[in-house]
C-alpha cells in the first residue's frame, strides 16, 4: 500500500517536471517563431543562410588566418578559436597566481600577507572592464610609438604596436628563425603579441587571480589544523606539509569553487570587444552591423559559451573525481 | 550599464517587442508621435558634425537638425524631439524593436541595409565617402604607401569592410584593429598604437579639429575609398510616416533652391508672389494635407532649422569646427550632388 502509493508520487513527480519542460520549451519555440513571422511581416530577412557568404571584413590576429573573401562561418570560428587563445592562458596564470597569493594570505611574514590581502581586495573590488580599460590606457601611454620601438634583445622590440619576438618557420631550408625587422610601420616578422592580446590575457589574469587566491586560501583552512602538526611531527619542512599534506587535501573544496572561476573567466573574456581584441563577441557584433541578423549571432554567442562552459564543467568535474578524498565519497 | 551587453539587451527587448507587437503596425508612427508629442530619433554618441551634445546636454549637427525639422513639421516644435543615442551595432536593432521613429544616424544607404532589414532609407542629407587620418611625421601622402601599417577603426561599419575591401583590391597588406565604440577606435589612434585611422572623411574633419592633441600634427590623405550617401531611415510597412520623413529634407533643400531662409522665411509668408516660395511657406497649394499635417509643415520645418544650406554652413560648413567645403554636397543648380524632387 505504502509502496504503491510513493510509487504513484514518483510517477506524479516526474509528470509534472515534464509538463514544465514541456511547457517551458513551447512558450520557447512560440516566441521565436512569433518573433520571425513579425520580422518577416516587416520585411526583415532571417535565417542562418548568411554564413556560407564571404564576410568582408578581415581579422587581424589569431590562430586562424581569416581575410575578407572568406565565408561567415569561418569568421566566428577563428573568433571563438581568439576567446579560446586568450582564456586559455589566462586561466593558467590565473590558477597559478592565485595560489601563490592565496598560500601568501596565510603567510607567517606580514608584509607579504598584507600585500597578497591588498592585492585580493584591490582587484576584486573594481570591475573588470575598468581594469581593461585602464590596462589599454596604460600601454597606449607607456610604450614607445611602433616607429620607434624597444629594443629588448636581438630580435625582441616593444612598442605600441606589441612584442615582437623571432619565431621558427618552416622556410625551404629547413626549419630557421625568422626575426622580427624595423619597417616603416613598426616591427614586422617573427611573432607578435598585439596589445590588445597581452590587455585581455593580462587582465584576465590579474582580475581572476585575486578570486582563485580566496578559493585556495578557503581551501586551505579546510584542512584540520592536527594535519599540519602530524607533518611537523614527521619533520616535514612548511613548503613540504604545504605540498604534501595540506594542498592535496584542500583540493576537494577548492576545485568545486574553481570550476565556476574558470567559467567566470571564460565569459568575461567577451570584455575583449571593449579593447580591441578580435574575439567572438566582436565578431558578431561586426556581422551585426554588416548584415543586421542580430537574432542569428546572439543565438550563436549563446550557443557557444553554453558549450565552452559544459566543456570546462565536464572536464573539472572529471578531475573532481579523482582528487575527490576517496573515504568521503 | 555594461555597454557590451547593451546589443543583446536591445535584442532582448526586440524580441519581447515584437512579440507583444501585432504585425498590423502600417501608418501608426505618426498616431504615436502626435500622441507622445516627441519624435523619437535615434543618433550618434556624437559625431561633431553630424550628432554630437554640447555641455548642456543640447544636441546639435546635421542628422540632429533633420530630426528638428521633422518634429517641427509635425508637431510645431523643433524641440519636441527625444534623441537617443546608439552605437553601430544598436542602431538597427533599436529602429526595427520601435525604440525610435527615425534614425538619423549618418548612416550609409546600401542595399543591404535598404533590402534585408526592413527599412527605408529617405533623403541622402550628406554625400560622403572614407578616407584615411595620418600622423604628419609618417611622410605618407597617398593610402597606397600604407602597406604593412595597423589601422584603426569602428567594428560594425561600412568602413570596416570597405577597408578589406580597397586594400584587398590594391594588393596592399595592411592589418586593422576594430574597437567596438568610435571613441575608443580613434583614442588608440591617437595615442599611437595605428599608424592610420579610417571612417567618413566628414567624421576624421571633426575628429582632427576637436580630438587631435595637435590638429596641424594630422592630415587627411585625398584618397576616398568609397561612397557614402548618408540618409536618414525609417521602418518598412508606414508608407505615410516614411513620406513624412522623405518630404522634410525634401523641402528644405528645395527652401534653399528658392531663396527661402529661416530670417526670410516670415516677410516671404506675409508676400511673396513667387508659386515655388508660397508652396514652402504655407501660402500656396495646400501640400501638407497630402502628408496628415497642415498647411504650415515646411514653413515650420524651414523656421526651426534653416534651409539645406543654412544647415550644412552652421553644422559642418566653413563657419562650424569641420570646415568642411560644400562639394559634393553643393545644390545640382551649382555642380553637386544635393537635389530633391519637385515640393508641388
Amino acid at each position: 500500500m505504502n509502496g504503491g502509493a510513493s510509487r504513484r508520487g514518483v510517477w506524479l513527480a516526474w509528470a509534472v517536471q515534464a509538463l514544465l519542460v514541456l511547457a517551458v520549451v513551447a512558450g520557447a519555440v512560440w516566441v521565436v517563431h512569433h518573433a520571425l513571422e513579425v520580422l518577416r511581416a516587416r520585411g526583415v530577412r532571417s535565417g542562418f543562410d548568411f554564413l556560407t557568404e564571404p564576410a568582408g571584413f578581415s581579422i587581424s590576429e589569431g590562430w586562424l588566418d581569416f581575410d575578407a573573401s572568406q565565408p561567415f562561418w569561418r569568421a566566428f570560428l577563428a573568433g571563438l578559436i581568439n576567446t579560446v587563445r586568450a582564456a586559455v592562458p589566462a586561466a593558467i596564470f590565473s590558477v597559478v597566481l592565485g595560489t601563490l597569493i592565496g598560500i601568501g594570505r596565510l603567510a607567517p611574514h606580514v608584509l607579504l600577507r598584507g600585500i597578497c590581502t591588498a592585492y585580493v581586495e584591490l582587484l576584486r573590488n573594481v570591475p573588470l572592464l575598468v581594469q581593461l580599460l585602464m590596462l589599454a590606457f596604460a600601454m597606449a601611454n607607456l610604450l614607445p610609438d611602433p616607429t620607434e620601438p624597444l629594443r629588448l634583445l636581438p630580435g625582441v622590440w616593444l612598442s605600441k604596436g606589441g612584442l615582437s619576438v623571432p619565431w621558427p618557420m618552416v622556410g625551404e631550408g629547413g626549419l630557421h628563425f625568422e626575426f622580427p625587422e624595423r619597417g616603416d610601420f613598426g616591427v614586422s616578422g617573427g611573432a607578435a603579441l598585439s596589445p590588445e592580446y597581452v590587455t585581455i590575457v593580462a587582465g584576465l589574469s590579474f582580475y581572476s587571480a585575486a578570486f582563485v587566491a580566496e578559493i585556495v586560501r578557503a581551501g586551505i583552512l579546510s584542512v584540520s589544523q592536527g594535519q599540519v602538526l602530524a607533518g611537523q611531527a614527521l619533520g616535514l619542512s612548511p613548503v613540504q606539509q604545504l605540498r604534501i599534506v595540506v594542498l592535496p587535501q584542500a583540493l576537494r573544496v577548492i576545485v568545486p569553487s574553481l570550476t565556476n572561476q574558470l567559467l567566470s573567466l571564460t565569459k568575461n573574456s567577451s570584455l575583449a570587444v571593449a579593447v580591441g581584441y578580435p574575439e567572438l563577441v566582436s565578431v558578431a557584433n561586426t556581422t551585426i552591423g554588416s548584415n543586421g541578423r542580430a537574432f542569428e549571432c546572439i543565438a550563436i554567442i549563446m550557443a557557444v559559451y553554453l558549450l565552452l562552459s559544459l566543456l570546462i564543467s565536464f572536464g573539472m568535474n572529471r578531475y573532481n573525481a579523482r582528487v575527490a578524498l576517496r573515504g568521503w565519497r | 550599464m555594461n555597454n557590451r551587453f547593451r546589443p543583446a539587451l536591445l535584442v532582448a527587448a526586440s524580441v519581447i517587442a515584437l512579440a507583444a507587437a501585432a504585425p498590423a503596425f502600417a501608418g501608426k508612427t505618426l498616431d504615436a508621435v502626435k500622441q507622445r508629442g516627441t519624435v523619437k530619433c535615434g543618433v550618434t554618441n556624437g559625431v561633431a558634425g553630424f550628432s554630437a551634445p554640447d555641455t548642456q546636454g543640447n544636441w546639435s549637427g546635421l542628422d540632429v537638425d533633420t530630426c528638428r525639422a521633422i518634429a517641427a513639421a509635425v508637431l510645431g516644435d523643433g524641440k519636441k524631439v527625444d534623441f537617443v543615442p546608439l552605437n553601430s551595432q544598436q542602431r538597427f536593432s533599436a529602429l526595427q524593436a520601435g525604440e525610435i521613429d527615425i534614425l538619423a544616424r549618418n548612416t550609409t544607404w546600401t542595399l543591404t541595409r535598404d533590402a534585408s532589414l526592413g527599412f527605408n532609407f529617405t533623403t541622402i542629407t550628406y554625400y560622403d565617402g572614407q578616407g584615411f587620418l595620418v600622423p604628419k611625421k609618417l611622410k605618407v601622402t597617398s593610402a597606397k604607401q600604407l602597406k604593412n601599417a595597423t589601422i584603426c577603426t569602428q567594428s560594425g561599419t561600412t568602413n570596416e569592410k570597405n577597408v578589406s575591401d580597397y586594400f584587398r583590391a590594391q594588393n596592399i597588406p595592411v592589418k586593422t584593429v576594430v574597437f567596438e565604440s568610435f571613441e575608443a577606435s580613434f583614442k588608440a589612434f591617437f595615442s599611437g598604437r595605428c599608424q592610420a585611422f579610417t571612417t567618413d572623411a566628414s567624421a576624421l574633419a571633426g575628429l582632427r579639429n576637436k580630438e587631435a592633441p595637435n590638429p596641424d600634427d594630422y592630415i587627411i590623405l585625398p584618397e576616398l575609398i568609397s561612397k557614402e550617401p548618408l540618409a536618414p531611415l525609417v521602418r518598412r510597412g508606414d508608407d505615410e510616416w516614411f513620406a513624412i520623413a522623405k518630404w522634410v529634407p525634401n523641402a528644405l533643400i528645395e527652401a534653399e533652391e528658392f531663396g527661402v531662409t529661416q530670417a526670410n522665411a516670415d516677410e516671404l509668408k506675409a508676400s511673396s508672389k513667387d508659386p515655388g516660395q508660397q508652396r514652402l511657406v504655407g501660402t500656396g497649394e495646400d501640400l501638407g494635407k497630402l502628408l496628415g499635417l497642415d498647411k504650415d509643415w515646411s514653413f515650420r520645418a524651414i523656421k526651426a532649422v534653416g534651409n539645406y544650406g543654412e544647415m550644412f554652413e552652421r553644422n559642418v560648413g566653413p563657419k562650424s569646427v569641420l570646415k568642411l567645403p560644400r562639394g559634393s554636397n553643393n545644390l545640382w543648380s551649382k555642380g553637386g550632388l544635393i537635389y530633391a524632387p519637385p515640393v508641388r
